[in-house]
């Protein structure tokens, strides 16, 4: 049965950059990577319970009880100020889900739904939970022709892909360097897993995006492009890839000093990637 | 108050209205020298505190506020009054088209209804190739944004897939004009992917068309049909209607002790002077301004009989969350279950007395509720039943929110959906969203894509407060001109502007 249950940061019924057409996204907390350019590090650790957020809640919705942080989602005003406080990039406002919340949430925003999308943190760290969410899903017949998709960072094994892929429709798998020092550099691990990822969704049919961020000075150089075009060369076939730029805000002190990505340098980049015959490349529609 | 001597000068010498405004502010001055029609006092006292409204149309009703002629008329009998034979090519159709629209009144003086077109002009494109089509259709769209520049200048195409239509979608979005307003008419039975797909393409380059729920609409007209103008109003084809008239349901709602004096005594009497103050608008127009003698009815184009009364309402968000006050509850309209329902309960109060209440020279005999969409001077007064500017949830949310209001709304009802530019990569999710509203009870489906977007950028969630505390932190290593301009971009884009303006938004001279 599906009594698993995952630890999400968020639950969105609107997204419309989170795979094909409008999707019902589940953030999952976690994740095995420590990327300075995240967007999100609230979404990286998972909570030890110090109790640092409570006395920085001003609305009363965070307390200490049996040595666990409890959060209470009726009193808070949303300020974020717990996000600063915690030392562990933990988020003390995650919120424990059950598959049958989920799919709850999928029927009432079903006319609303192309599909539903696992994103993070890294959602396949909480690997039992999205196979059985989406096997529930497939196996639901009022949510019949909603397709599930998941957006990782590639770190997991080919076992591991090997339980989940049967159950997915397409991946978006975000590659943060070609290069391994520099991968290691700008995410704290090694990019082998990763690349290896992406070849066996592709050879799988289930690659629905590579994406790239291009920080200055860090990602944009012709090296790390042309690696990326020799990477989608080897793949075969029209892969989609998308381009995405760094930008501050969110991001974590460290990265903060980087500049941030010029739409001009990403016009830039497609084009490289559209010369050497990239066909179907993809770039941001906004720019902060 | 100026004497009507010095603002008629006014108006002649004012350097910023060109001779053709000038001329439009001057004629509704002089017909505003003449007596209104007659109301008895009731009326009269409410119609000046505004509790209801006449939308200033002005006092002596000389023709219908809007009129949809059958524009199928003149292309196949051609016109005795114009000295038109019946057009036999396309050039023709259109060049006939083209000097209908200049013989078509409305309350602004410009045609709101331009006709179905791809109906009207597919039976002129047998043996036309595309090329042709294309560049006869480019030519007539520049015609009409540049000698008929009003935003609420309406065309439709729909529900059938078809060549016409979809040169008109590829025209509209390659030249991005305001004129003509476009709307598709989608029934998902004959309508079919392709078209909803490429109007969503459409709507994520220049926010046109919008998309009506054909399904819904026909069901409430009859087969004569039904045609969609101005800025979202629904009304019977070959007719229009005389006159629109509005109840300001805050003004209402402040009227009132609580919930029950609200529904038992105060909003059934305001609804009651409205009818009045439209039924002797109407009255005028029928029976002493002449304006059914005209060619336009002796021709066919129009029938005196299909002309309705648009039941208008607005500023039910400001109407819910004065009755919340009153009630001591603290939901606010468009994010409350028990807000929301009682906005619900109001529409459904609305519509009964709106089908309950006789009208004389009305189409079927009763006025056709309508939710709208407000004037440029309206203060602290939201559209028709929209959630507040600024505050909108996102669009799913909203939709489902104001779905239920939807079906009591015959005479149109419209929200503007708010979608970030980030949709240009992924318009799949428009066609998802109004397939959803329209599995949901929406009448038509409008959406805004805002060239900015603070929420989310790309895969990643961006959260509002990380924007703010890093544009503070921006700020306060900067200037402070800097600072001024990035609130104001803040500002700008938190408080979202009118889409669109146009003559009708602006009823008179210094209004």
């Amino acid at each position: 049965m599906n009594s698993v249950r995952a630890t999400v940061s968020k639950v969105l019924t609107y997204s419309i950059v989170d795979g094909p057409g409008n999707r019902l996204v589940v953030f999952l907390q976690g994740c095995n990577f420590d990327c300075a350019a995240c967007h999100n590090p609230h979404t990286i650790g998972e909570c030890n319970h110090c109790g640092d957020c409570v006395p920085a809640c001003h609305a009363d919705a965070l307390s200490l009880v049996d040595g666990k942080v409890v959060f209470d989602p009726s009193n808070c005003d949303h300020c974020d100020d717990c996000l600063e406080a915690c030392p562990i990039d933990a988020n003390p406002m995650v919120r424990e889900y059950g598959v049958e919340e989920i799919l709850a949430l999928a029927r009432e925003h079903r006319p609303f739904l192309s599909g539903i999308t696992v994103s993070g943190g890294e959602p396949t760290r909480q690997l039992k939970f999205v196979v059985a969410l989406f096997e529930a899903i497939k196996a639901d017949e009022t949510l019949a022709g909603l397709d599930c998709f998941i957006d990782s960072n590639g770190s997991l094994g080919a076992s591991g892909w090997e339980v989940l892929l049967p159950v997915t429709d397409g991946v978006m798998l975000d590659i943060k360097s070609f290069d391994s020092a520099l991968h290691r550099d700008l995410t704290g691990k090694d990019n082998a897993k990763s690349l290896r990822a992406a070849r066996l969704l592709h050879d799988a049919g289930k690659l629905h995006e590579l994406r790239f961020l291009l920080v200055p000075g860090k990602t944009d150089g012709d090296a790390e492009l042309d690696a990326l075009i020799d990477f989608v060369r080897t793949l075969g076939g029209d892969v989609r890839v998308k381009l995405n730029a760094f930008q501050q805000h969110g991001v974590r002190a460290v990265a903060r000093e980087w500049a941030p990505m010029p739409k001009t340098g990403v016009d830039r980049a497609a084009e490289r990637l559209r010369a050497a015959g990239i066909r179907n490349v993809v770039t941001p529609a906004v720019y902060v | 108050m100026q004497d009507p001597l010095s603002k008629l000068r006014s108006i002649v010498n004012d350097a910023t209205l060109s001779a053709a405004q000038k001329a439009r502010y001057l004629a509704l001055e002089a017909e505003n020298l003449l007596p209104y029609p007659p109301l008895d006092a009731k009326t009269q006292q409410a119609l000046e505190e505004r509790v209801i409204c006449d939308m200033y149309e002005g006092h002596a009703p000389y023709r219908p506020r809007y009129v949809l002629p059958d524009y199928s008329v003149v292309l196949r009998e051609g016109s005795d009054y114009l000295e038109l034979p019946p057009p036999v090519s396309l050039d023709e159709a259109i060049n006939t088209l083209m000097i209908a629209y200049h013989h078509v009144p409305s309350i602004t003086g410009m045609p709101v209804y331009i006709g179905q077109l791809d109906e009207l002009l597919l039976p002129f494109c047998e043996g036309v190739d595309d090329d042709t089509l294309y560049e006869t259709i480019r030519l007539f769209w520049r015609y009409l944004d540049r000698t008929l520049p009003d935003a609420f200048m309406h065309a439709n195409i729909g529900p059938t897939d078809n060549r016409v239509a979809r040169t008109i979608l590829r025209v509209d979005a390659e030249l991005r004009q305001i004129a003509p307003n476009l709307t598709l008419l989608y029934d998902p039975e004959t309508s079919g992917d392709g078209i909803l797909a490429m109007a969503a393409r459409n709507i994520a380059a220049c926010c046109k068309p919008h998309i009506a729920n054909h399904a819904v609409h026909a069901d409430a007209f009859d087969e004569r049909g039904y045609g969609i103008v101005s800025c979202y109003n629904v009304l019977p084809l070959a007719g229009g209607a005389a006159t629109l008239t509005r109840v300001n349901l805050k003004e209402v709602a402040r009227r009132a002790s609580g919930e029950a004096d609200f529904f038992d005594d105060v909003l059934p009497r305001y609804l009651e002077l409205n009818f009045r103050l439209t039924q002797s608008r109407i009255d005028y127009l029928h029976d002493e301004s002449g304006f059914f003698d005209g060619f336009l009815v002796q021709e066919g184009w129009i029938d005196r009989e299909r002309f309705t009364a648009m039941f208008g309402v607005f500023a039910m968000a400001e109407a819910v969350n004065t009755l919340q006050d009153k009630e001591g509850r603290e939901g606010r309209y468009g994010f409350d279950e028990a807000a929301n329902a009682l906005g619900h309960r109001i529409s459904a109060v609305l519509s009964e007395a709106v089908r309950k209440r006789p009208m004389d020279k009305v189409w079927r005999g009763r006025a056709l509720l309508h939710s709208q969409a407000g004037l440029s001077d309206d203060k602290a007064a939201t559209p028709g039943v929209r959630i507040p500017y600024g505050t909108e949830p996102d669009p799913v949310t909203h939709v489902r929110a104001l779905a239920p209001h939807h079906r009591y709304y015959d005479a149109g009802i419209s929200e503007i959906l708010t979608v970030d530019e980030s949709i240009t990569n992924n318009p799949e999710a428009l066609v998802q969203l109004c397939e959803g509203a329209f599995a949901s009870g929406f009448r038509e489906f409008t959406v805004n894509v805002a060239n900015n977007d603070l929420v989310r950028v790309t895969g990643y969630m961006v959260r509002l407060s990380d924007i703010r505390k890093f544009r503070e932190q921006q700020g306060s290593r900067t200037n402070t001109t800097v600072l001024g301009a990035e609130a104001a971009e803040l500002t700008g884009i938190l408080d979202r502007k009118p889409r669109v303006v146009g003559n009708e938004l602006r009823p008179g001279y210094g209004q």
